[in-house]
């Protein structure tokens, strides 16, 4: 995964609460192999009418946002299915970072691990860099994983937390089997003692 | 020191590794594989790694299987067609057991888990689909995944997760008349919120909770998701030791004794402590539905459709509407005078045998008056549906008997609602598009279901319902 360190870039504000991943990539686009890309069905719904021309009232398709690489979104985003389609359509479209005040666990995880960076600000925080967003289209914001820092269009500065284990990985653009394969060992002696622990999982008949 | 609760006793069970800032490498008891699942076997073979415990991944298409038959080669859609008999494939290159089409044993992954005995107490199981979190209602710790992390499993066995947080929603009293696990689950999630439970793992407790059937319960566990949970899950107890006894994959003879033991150590100690804990009061619960685009969209029955003039915050003002622009519903109007175009009876949600015979005790009470169709769990399940002549029942009634799959849940097979179209479904999301670009959903149980297509609008059960 490519790796994230700084980032800035124009911002698009999402006011709706509960972004799901359904909305984000609909079913149909789930099959696509993944070198196929997925950035042009992202939000596809919403971004095209029947006749497949973009809605002018869909944020993205509104000119001082086609340089987004930043969403401030608001509550739930990326809530429901698992699906990885839901960040790697938004890397494909050229998103790194999403702002909000409360993510869908999975969608948050599936996110970390493609390099595309979820942060969590409180909801007061959120909805303000949303409206200097709206007061100023197409403003950018400065984020900085290291020092886990978002700069708002207003200047102002929010702390963000991320685990340091997911810091390290995007720092560095690191996917988990490397690491876990260095755990080796360890997970070989685990099995042998869960084996005969719970012998009944093994024993499939 | 406190007592631990069920979720960190399955937790530390399956801790191979701890790092410094508390993430774990967790061993995973059991995987689920489905025909979504090609992404994560086509990275494994990129990088040329195998599975690494063939023996602990269960595969079954579900997703985008037709429900008009169970021939491969009558799947017409190429893409789905590919991705079913690349399941097989890759089934059959790994040495994965398979339950593939055509065997009575396919069905919804979720559905044939439990039904197979591969779902078992003190797990941790995933899957790469977020209503993993059914699994729970055994006592394992059932939680989704995306791709790279099924990816991960399947060449390591294990994921790395961080420790969730414990909550506990206790639900308690007699269920009035009428009310289903689906109106339980529905009521704990307009309560909380639909992402009320993110980076929880939430315990269902309390006497409401013991009453139910596994199945019930697998109801209430499925939707966790929808109210953000990681997972959900109820404590195991003689209930759920009677289902799993003599199931294909349930330990047997002497590992069912030693299993019993372990099991019956595992519910949370009296004195556990719970980061969060909720209460309700099963006895103010009524037959609901969704009235929006989101799980949290719940109602009685007897209610009306929200007014966004009474929202003060001009936001939510906005995205009220704009959810009531997508649904098609006006302010103020009642639930009971809402027209369906069509019904779902189907889903991991709702497929299960006692789902269909609560469905059936309605249609034997009429006609549909709009299109309404039935997609039963697992093969297994229509099979025992058609021994009990339901299948009698609905097509009697007008209903369309399928086979089964996720079908009109999410539509990938080509069962789907037209755009702004009502349907009156079963399933667990009501997302926008989710049943369809631009179908309108509507969640709520299989007797409600199957009510609203015997009069061509949302309808109170209880006016239906055979009391008890
Ligand atoms: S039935 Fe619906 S929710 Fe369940 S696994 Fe299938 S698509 Fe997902």
């Amino acid at each position: 995964m490519e790796k994230f360190t700084t980032l800035t870039a124009v911002a698009a504000p999402m006011d709706r609460p509960n972004i799901d991943t359904d909305q984000l990539l609909p079913a149909r686009f789930l099959r696509r192999p993944r070198d196929e890309g997925f950035g042009d069905v992202l939000f596809i719904d919403q971004r095209f009418d029947d006749d497949g021309n973009p809605r002018p009232d869909f944020v993205l398709n509104q000119a001082p946002y086609k340089e987004a690489r930043i969403i401030v979104g608001d509550r739930n985003f990326g809530g429901g299915s698992s699906r990885e389609g839901a960040p790697w359509a938004l890397l494909d479209y050229g998103f790194r970072c999403i702002i909000a005040s409360s993510f869908g666990d999975i969608f948050y995880n599936n996110s970390l691990k493609n390099g595309l960076l979820p942060i969590r600000l409180p909801e007061d925080a959120v909805k303000a860099i949303r409206a200097q967003l709206h007061e100023n289209p197409g403003t950018t914001i400065t984020v900085d994983l290291d020092a886990q820092t978002v700069v708002a269009p207003d200047g102002s500065t929010h702390s963000f937390d991320i685990e340091p284990f997911r810091k390290q990985s995007l720092l560095k653009g690191l996917d988990d089997i490397g690491m876990t394969l260095e755990h080796e060992s360890e997970i070989e002696t685990f099995e042998k003692g869960f084996q005969q622990r719970r012998p009944w999982l093994f024993a499939n008949a | 020191m406190s007592g631990k609760t069920l979720f960190e006793k399955i937790w530390n069970d399956h801790a191979v590794h701890t790092t410094e800032d508390g993430y774990t490498l967790l061993y995973i008891g059991r995987h689920l594989a489905h025909d979504g699942s090609g992404h994560a076997f086509g990275f494994l073979e990129k990088r040329g790694l195998k599975v690494r415990r063939p023996e602990l991944t269960f595969a079954t298409p579900d997703h985008g299987v037709p429900t008009t038959s169970h021939k491969v080669e009558d799947i017409t859609d190429p893409v789905q067609r590919r991705a079913v008999e690349t399941l097989t494939k890759n089934a059959a290159n790994h040495n994965v057991t398979l339950f593939d089409l055509g065997d009575r044993r396919q069905g919804i992954v979720h559905v044939v888990g439990p039904e197979q005995g591969i779902t078992l107490p003190g797990l941790v199981m995933v899957c790469g689909d977020s209503h993993t979190s059914t699994h729970g209602a055994l006592g394992a710790l059932a939680f989704g995944i995306g791709a790279s992390d099924v990816y991960h499993v399947l060449a390591t066995q294990t994921t790395w997760q961080r420790k969730p947080y414990a909550m506990r929603v206790s639900i308690n009293g007699d269920r009035p008349f009428g009310v289903t696990a689906k109106d339980i689950i529905l009521s704990v999630i307009a309560e909380v919120g639909a992402n009320g439970a993110a980076r929880h793992v939430v315990e269902y407790a309390g006497d409401t909770i013991c009453s139910l059937s596994i199945e019930e319960r697998l109801t209430v566990c499925n939707m966790s998701i929808e109210a953000g949970a990681r997972a959900g899950l109820v404590a195991p107890d003689d209930t759920t030791f009677a289902y799993l006894e003599g199931r294909p994959y349930a330990p047997k003879g002497k590992h069912w004794e030693m299993a019993l033991d372990h099991w019956r150590a595992l519910p949370s100690d009296a004195d556990a402590t719970f980061g969060r804990e909720v209460t309700l009061d099963a006895t103010t619960f009524a037959p609901m539905l969704t009235w929006g685009t989101s799980p949290e969209d719940a109602l009685p029955i007897t209610g009306s459709v929200p007014d966004p003039a009474n929202e003060s915050d001009p936001v939510r003002r906005e995205a009220l509407q704009a959810t009531l622009d997508y649904i098609g519903l006006e302010p103020g109007t009642k639930l009971e005078d809402v027209p369906v175009d069509q019904v779902f009876i189907g889903s991991c949600t709702n497929s299960r045998i006692e789902d269909l015979r609560a469905a059936a005790v309605v249609a034997r009470q009429g006609k549909a008056k709009v299109p309404a169709m039935i997609s039963p769990g697992s093969s297994l399940v229509k099979h025992q549906a058609e021994e009990e002549g339901l299948d009698e029942v609905f097509r009697k009634a007008g209903f369309e008997w399928r086979e089964s799959g996720c079908s009109m849940c999410v539509g990938m097979n080509g069962d789907l609602v037209a755009a702004g179209k009502r349907c009156a479904s079963t399933s667990n999301r009501n997302f926008p598009g989710r049943q369809g670009k631009g179908a309108r959903t509507h969640l709520m149980s299989p007797a409600m279901a199957a009510a609203a297509a015997l009069t061509g609008r949302f309808t109170d059960v209880r006016t239906y319902a055979e009391k008890a």
